[in-house]
């Protein structure tokens, strides 16, 4: 390249995202001024403070010359945009082991409740929500931005849509984790599950995911090969529905502009089966479109197999998009809820149980041809795990949706360890495996620091689940039975207390396991840092993949 | 699909769609025949389900299904029944009085039965499961009783509670805050507190005027708790001569108790529970070891 100038004034885009940053410092500072809650006003300050700090970073990006507008390709290849894809890969890395140590220290709280120390900031009913929110949407969101934004430039070689715009996703996606994590703390919740954070907070959620379902569009639309991969399916059900639900059962009314709280417009059973149709939907298509999504690359891609089905993959799509979001109400059995709409959530999950195998069935058959492969690649055996785990799942929740099952599992452990057994051995592993191959990948390195290491991390982390997911069964059963247990006199057999006396052995073994499902966790944080740090630099092998962009 | 230069994989022998993307290819197999046999099979049942149950929604009504099932319905058919199993022989736990309710053994296994349940969920968060009670949680298993351990007694102190603000025949006792309300001085508070021990024998201060605690306590305290502080249970007033503290003995316990006073509270069970329960938990408690 011939003589560059030093630096550059900023671009029209550029100033426009400043424009925007300051009118957010501006008003955040504002409201934190009028603030009627001292929590509310940290949290307008940590809003002024990512407004201050967004228009530092894009004066810098200008003074140090950055291309405004990067090529689309180099040489006849896509000219990737790999920067805010590494980010959200160290932020999943980080955020998971966050998350997965604060459902260790609640189980351990579980189990010996002197843990909690009588401190307010670290009470269950505090750190649960900082949990589910750590490990859904901040592991697992960030899991998503970066398979996503990686897969989609992919299959499609094209660059990302915006230059901007998908840092601002990404930024701004961690953003909203910041605020909704510390507001739990700071007791800032408006009380429903898994959609805790507050108006603001869901506000400048819509904002980043709009922003989000563009820059994917965009991308897809200038695509460079004639179909959209199976993957990007999956991920636009998931961006699509997410926004969709979020809308929907975060209908709120503030009480006013300088107050965190807010009121939903739904009242009473309508309020419940919003939730729960939002609940179970952040399940249908967070935690399974979207990583369907993650299987449908990373499986066929580590194993150098094809798909095993094309067919299969289009039918059990658009069945489980179409049946997922009737399932909800069978959250609400032997409630106020009426029966007709029990009825449709459980036949509707019942049909579901077929398409969601198809997932399993075209993840596992990929293998076929590969199987010996699993011998010798733990990241490969991680995502094969992770698909078994997937179809047991999905196999447990359609029986646990029989009202006949569900009046002995709901409101036991035995729906915690069913949710577990999902969330650790499927959305937990596909995402390590997932990390696995995107991080060599991103940073032009010849492969894993350690292959031993990823080893150790599946066994260690493979034992936990097993520990975790049993003795939440064992515990769930017998906390039902013990329950529904009368006596030859017609009275209760066991009072409350001696039901959550007889689970402590149970919470015990539930916490063991959560802990080495957290020590895995640790050795692959390690794993991973060090490749980054120190690993071999790839060539050759990855000459022929098309060059990634120089770091910015 | 399947075009004139088709594409095999060639481990399955399988044509693939032919398209490629970032190196993968999809496989043209054939939906698994099991698979979707299954699929059908859930959705035949799932019509069938419709067809019984109540299902979809209409206007202003939804399908009933052809058996006219409701869950508050069938809970109320279960509710019902068990009533009736219990209602059975309990009707005449409502009938008799309490001490004919011990002499009859059937009634008494009634009535136990009732009552540890009714224990467990109600009582056991403070007394402890087996009754033993803790720091400020009377142990109901020995044989001293702030208000009585007959039946009768038991019974009226479950009924009204303890300083419940819901009921007027509540039990009270308010035994002043002497150190708070300035009624004694602190040194005052201190040598009563070292006259207490002394009436169950325990060690005292050293250099503690045995004298002038006698006078502060006759002056004080004899009025309820008795001229040798052996209490007094119409007024609710603890036996301080036994080895059975509900706040503790130590010298820092008592003058804590002495100077704040103690005021524990228990629900009126009788505006929370049925007249039977009330009565099968009195038995219980009776049951528990020290009932008089």
């Amino acid at each position: 390249m011939s003589i560059q100038a030093r630096y550059r004034s900023m671009s029209a885009n550029e100033v426009a995202w400043a424009i925007a940053a300051a009118i957010l410092t501006l008003m955040t500072i504002f409201i934190a001024s009028k603030a009627t809650d001292a929590g509310y006003a940290f949290h307008m300050y940590v809003f002024a403070l990512a407004g201050v700090g967004a228009i530092i970073t894009l004066g810098k990006r200008a003074a140090a010359n950055v291309p405004a507008h990067p090529l689309q390709e180099i040489d006849g290849k896509p000219n990737y945009h790999m920067g805010p894809v590494k980010f959200a890969t160290i932020a999943a890395v980080f955020w998971g082991v966050a998350g997965f140590l604060v459902g260790l220290i609640i189980a351990l709280q579980l189990a010996y409740p002197a843990l909690n120390f009588d401190f307010a900031y670290i009470q269950f009913g505090r750190l649960r929500p900082l949990h589910t929110s750590a490990v859904i949407f901040a592991f697992g969101g960030n899991v998503l931005l970066a398979t996503s934004f990686y897969v989609v430039q992919r299959t499609c070689h094209a660059r990302l849509a915006g230059e901007i715009t998908p840092w601002f996703v990404v930024l701004g996606y961690n953003l909203f984790i910041v605020v909704a994590g510390t507001g739990y703390l700071l007791g800032i919740t408006q009380g429903k599950e898994y959609a805790e954070p507050e108006w603001y907070a869901d506000l400048w959620l819509t904002i980043v995911w709009v922003a989000y379902l563009l820059v994917f569009l965009v991308t897809i639309w200038k695509r460079k090969e004639p179909h959209i991969y199976v993957a990007n399916w999956f991920t636009l059900a998931f961006i699509v529905t997410i926004a969709v639900l979020h809308l929907g059962n975060n209908t709120t009314i503030p009480v006013s502009i300088f107050s965190p709280k807010s009121y939903i417009v739904w009242s009473g059973v309508q309020d419940a089966m919003f939730q729960w149709w939002y609940g179970h939907n952040a399940v249908g298509f967070f935690l399974t479109a979207g990583f369907l999504a993650i299987m449908y690359y990373f499986v066929p891609k580590r194993a150098n197999r094809p798909v095993y089905s094309y067919r299969l993959s289009i039918i059990h799509f658009w069945a489980l998009i179409f049946l997922y979001i009737w399932a909800g109400p069978h959250h609400l059995h032997y409630t106020a809820l009426p029966d007709w709409a029990q009825t449709l959530g459980m036949t509707f999950s019942i049909m579901l149980w077929m398409p969601s195998w198809g997932g399993m069935i075209n993840g596992l058959m990929t293998l076929s041809g590969a199987w010996d492969k699993l011998r010798t690649d733990p990241v490969l055996r991680m995502l094969v795990v992770s698909v078994a785990f997937y179809g047991m799942s999905t196999f447990e929740g359609p029986m646990m949706s029989i009202k006949a099952v569900n009046s002995l599992s709901h409101y036991t452990d035995w729906t915690i360890g069913h949710v577990h057994s999902g969330a650790l051995g499927w959305v937990g592993f596909v995402s390590f495996g997932a990390i696995y191959c995107l991080v060599p990948w991103l940073w032009n390195k010849k492969g894993l620091w350690s292959d031993k290491l990823v080893n150790w991390h599946f066994w260690i982390a493979t034992l936990g689940i097993v520990l975790y997911i049993s003795a939440m069964w064992v515990a769930g059963i017998m906390q039902g039975l013990m329950w529904r247990a009368y006596t030859s006199l017609g009275f209760l057999e066991y009072s409350f207390i001696e039901t959550v006396d007889a689970m402590h052995p149970f919470y015990v073994i539930r916490a063991l396991g959560g802990a080495l499902f957290v020590v895995g966790s640790l050795i692959m944080a390690y794993n991973i840092t060090m490749t980054i740090l120190s690993g071999e630099a790839a060539e050759g092998v990855e000459a022929s993949k098309p060059a990634l962009v120089p770091a910015e | 699909m399947a075009g004139q230069n088709e594409d095999r994989d060639h481990i399955t022998g399988t044509a693939t769609t032919g398209h490629e993307w970032d190196g993968i290819k999809e496989l043209n197999t054939p939906l698994p025949r099991w698979w979707l046999n299954i699929f059908y099979a859930t959705i035949i049942w799932a019509f069938g389900y419709w067809v019984v149950y109540p299902s979809w929604p209409l206007i202003s009504s939804h399908l009933p299904g052809v058996t006219g099932y409701s869950s508050r319905a069938e809970v109320a058919v279960e509710l019902d029944a068990l009533k009736a199993k219990r209602t059975a022989a309990a009707a005449d736990l409502g009938k008799v009085e309490l001490a004919a309710i011990k002499a009859d053994p059937k009634l008494l296994s009634l009535a136990l039965a009732q009552g540890k349940a009714a224990f467990g969920d109600n009582c056991a968060p403070c007394h402890g499961l087996g009754g033993a009670g803790s720091k400020g949680y009377p142990n109901l298993n020995d044989d001293d009783w702030l208000w009585g351990g007959t039946l009768q007694d038991i019974h009226t102190t479950l009924q009204h509670g303890i300083r419940s603000t819901n009921d007027d025949k509540t039990r009270i006792s308010a035994m002043p805050a002497f150190g708070k309300d300035g009624i004694l001085k602190k040194e005052e508070v201190r040598l009563v507190a070292n006259y207490v021990r002394t009436l169950s024998g325990l060690s005292t201060e050293t250099g503690f005027d045995k004298a002038k605690g006698e006078k502060l306590f006759a002056e004080n305290c004899a009025a309820c708790h008795g001229d040798k502080g052996a209490g007094n249970k119409e007024l609710g007033a603890p036996n301080l001569t036994d080895a059975i503290w509900l706040y503790g003995s130590s010298i820092d316990e008592i003058v804590e108790t002495v100077t704040n006073s103690r005021a524990g509270l228990m629900p009126a069970w009788g505006a929370r529970l049925d007249p039977i329960t009330v009565k099968s938990l009195a038995i219980y408690v009776h049951s528990l070891g020290g009932g008089k």
